[in-house]
């Protein structure tokens, strides 16, 4: 963390507690900076998380209100605070897992009620802390502990899914991308109504080592490859799409 | 905090409600303003009126997708600064039970209502039943505790559900009340007096808000926004709420200190009726809508001169060992009915000296006074 974003830190926090090559540090950073260029009140944000690594980015380190939740239900935590205090500014940041699958019904209702909450699905398309099964959000074919021989069902297409459901703010970028990512965490902050941001976070601990990309650097390089924005994926053909992955903004609209 | 006397938000006098209309009152004169729920019968009619109710007196009402999620808004909107509850019967209180350990864990405010049905799983959704009662006590994993209320009638829909509150804000800690469909069905007068007591969470500046070395063992509560940068976790915590996953020291404390700030303040907060007691031989043991037609057996057999009595457990959890034990000791035998097989009396028998019978329907009936007579005379 650089010196001029330690003032979010709680004090007493030390060390991240992410695995060499997890991209969540790097979401950790990028939404901090975010806030900071907002000028945000760290006193009137509250940050919501389920279980997970990813449950881990706001709780206990950011320096505003933290609440950490049950597995999957961060979402209606984070309802009943806003519902009952509507000045709290809440920012829900969890994981794939967490959000889409046990929390998946919490999450299209969210989305369905339109309530302003912002929504920060770090998508590492696997369950990183208790081992590297697969996920709702698993690609087709790639192993996990529990797909020895590749995962045999499609993933969610997660921002078409609360799309669908009713946000307001849907985005995906990967933490390669931390210019455009800074940019729509801060769009999200500043919309009213709900807000979802898939970001892509590498984690080669247990993905990365499952499908022979096991080096964070081969993760990362692999995600600047394979990410591009959606206006730049219009000019392409389907076979230059192949293997791609469209990211951008993909609505923003008032409810 | 002390208590303080507020005005009753409806009237003094005299009103016709059905008991879950009374409890939904009863929540608002506590100062219940967030209620989220999910519709179940036998309780349904509690998530209506707070509808209506909210509504008017400036409060939050939402209808969630499931009870779990009811559940955890609720605590959501607890740390938010809200008093708050939800309502359901047995299979959605079988889905609240992760967030009611959490609620445990964290030392949240909040009510439960439960209107209980005849269970197991769907069982008969109209019919009666309290085959919740050990459930409340211990339907999440680990070690912790509640409160647990049971209220006869609905005029007690009214006060428990403030006492409820009363008792949550106060230890912090879930409250429960354990309803049954009668009494939640059941229509009959009830008195709202000019006053009510309340009492609300303390809040303490820059003070530790998980753990305490004094008095009642309650840590002051902060809600979000106030400036004390909370850290609310359901992993093991310190203090001031930092993750403590492998310390045992940590672990153990805190596990110590959340039984023992509701077990160390038993006798505020278990509350007992003694009926006839004085001169009896043999005792009923019983609570919610069981313990009306228990009492109505119990004055009929004493019209024919035997000598028996009731005990009424108003307190379910902690369990009232110290009046059951005495009952036990005075009497020489002890009769517990109830809409369960035997879970009330499971607890009795263990402290009771003398002969504890059990008297367990479950057959989706409320228990007539015959078959409470038939066995008195058995006995």
């Amino acid at each position: 963390m650089v010196r001029a974003l330690e003032k979010y830190i709680r004090p007493g926090v030390k060390s991240t507690p992410f695995c060499p090559g997890c991209g969540h540090g790097i979401l950790m950073g990028l939404i901090l900076r975010a806030i900071d260029e907002l000028k945000m009140d760290m006193k009137n944000m509250l940050f919501v998380s389920g279980i997970g690594c990813a449950a881990w980015i706001p709780s206990p380190h950011y320096d505003g209100d933290t609440l950490h939740t049950l597995h999957g239900r961060a979402l209606a935590f984070a309802t009943g605070a806003k519902l009952y205090n509507p000045d709290l500014c809440v920012m829900v940041v969890s994981g794939d897992g967490d959000l889409s699958s046990i929390g998946g019904n919490h999450l299209i209702h969210a989305a369905r009620r339109n309530i302003d909450l912002k929504v920060i699905c770090a998508n590492n398309m696997i369950y990183g802390m208790t081992g590297g099964q697969v996920a709702s959000t698993t690609p087709k074919g790639s192993k996990t502990s529990t797909t020895g021989e590749g995962n045999p069902y499609r993933p969610f297409v997660l921002c078409k899914l609360v799309e669908a459901a009713g946000a307001t703010y849907v985005a995906k970028y990967s933490v390669t991308q931390p210019i455009s990512l800074i940019s729509s965490i801060k769009k999200a902050l500043l919309h009213v109504g709900f807000s979802f941001i898939e970001v892509l976070s590498p984690c080669p601990t247990q993905f990365g080592r499952r499908n022979q990309i096991d080096r964070p650097e081969e993760m990362i390089q692999d995600l600047i490859r394979r990410c591009i924005l959606k206006e730049e994926a219009e000019r392409l053909t389907e076979e230059e799409l192949e293997g791609r992955i469209i990211t951008g903004e993909f609505l923003s609209c008032q409810g | 905090m002390p208590s303080r006397w507020i005005n009753s938000l409806y009237p003094k006098g005299m009103y016709y409600l059905s008991g879950n209309e009374a409890s939904a009152e009863g929540a608002l004169a506590a100062g219940c303003r967030f209620y989220a729920g999910y519709p179940i019968t036998p309780s349904s009619e509690l998530m209506e009126r707070m509808a209506v109710r909210l509504r008017k007196v400036g409060g939050v009402f939402i209808q969630m997708e499931d009870e779990i999620a009811s559940i955890s808004a609720v605590i959501g909107a607890s740390w938010a600064g809200a008093k708050a509850m939800t309502a359901t019967s047995g299979p959605g209180f079988s889905l609240m039970q992760e967030s009611i350990g959490y609620a445990a864990f964290t030392e949240t405010p909040c009510v439960i209502v439960d209107v209980q049905r005849a269970g197991p799983c769907t069982g008969q959704a109209t019919k009666v039943g309290s085959g919740d009662i050990m459930q409340a006590k211990w339907g999440s994993h680990g070690d912790y505790q509640v409160i647990v209320l049971s209220p006869w009638s609905v005029q007690e829909m009214y006060d428990l559900t403030l006492r409820a509150f009363n008792l949550s804000e106060r230890y912090r800690v879930p409250a429960l009340v354990m309803a049954d469909e009668a009494v939640g069905h059941l229509r009959e007068n009830m008195s709202i007096h000019t006053k009510v007591e309340v009492w609300d969470r303390k809040k303490e500046k820059g003070g530790s808000p998980f753990g305490t070395e004094e008095g009642d063992g309650v840590p002051p509560m902060p809600s979000f926004g106030e400036g004390e940068r909370l850290a609310v976790t359901g992993s093991t915590h310190d203090a001031f709420g930092f993750r403590k996953t492998d310390d045992p020291e940590a672990h153990a404390k805190l596990v110590g200190r959340i039984n023992e700030k509701i077990l160390k303040n038993r006798s505020k907060i278990i509350e007992t009726q003694d009926y006839f007691l004085e001169d009896s031989e043999i005792a009923l043991i019983a609570y919610g809508f069981t313990a009306r037609t228990s009492l109505y057996a119990v004055k009929r057999l004493r019209k024919e001169g035997v000598r028996v009595g009731m005990l009424r457990l108003k307190t379910l959890w902690p369990f009232p060992e110290e009046a059951v034990s005495e009952v036990g000791r005075r009497m020489k035998k002890v009769l517990v009915p109830e809409m369960n097989q035997g879970q009330v009396a499971g607890e009795v028998k263990k402290f009771c000296s003398c002969e504890v019978i059990s008297l367990g329907q479950t057959n989706g009936e409320v228990i007539r006074p015959e078959t409470i007579l038939e066995t008195l005379r058995r006995i």
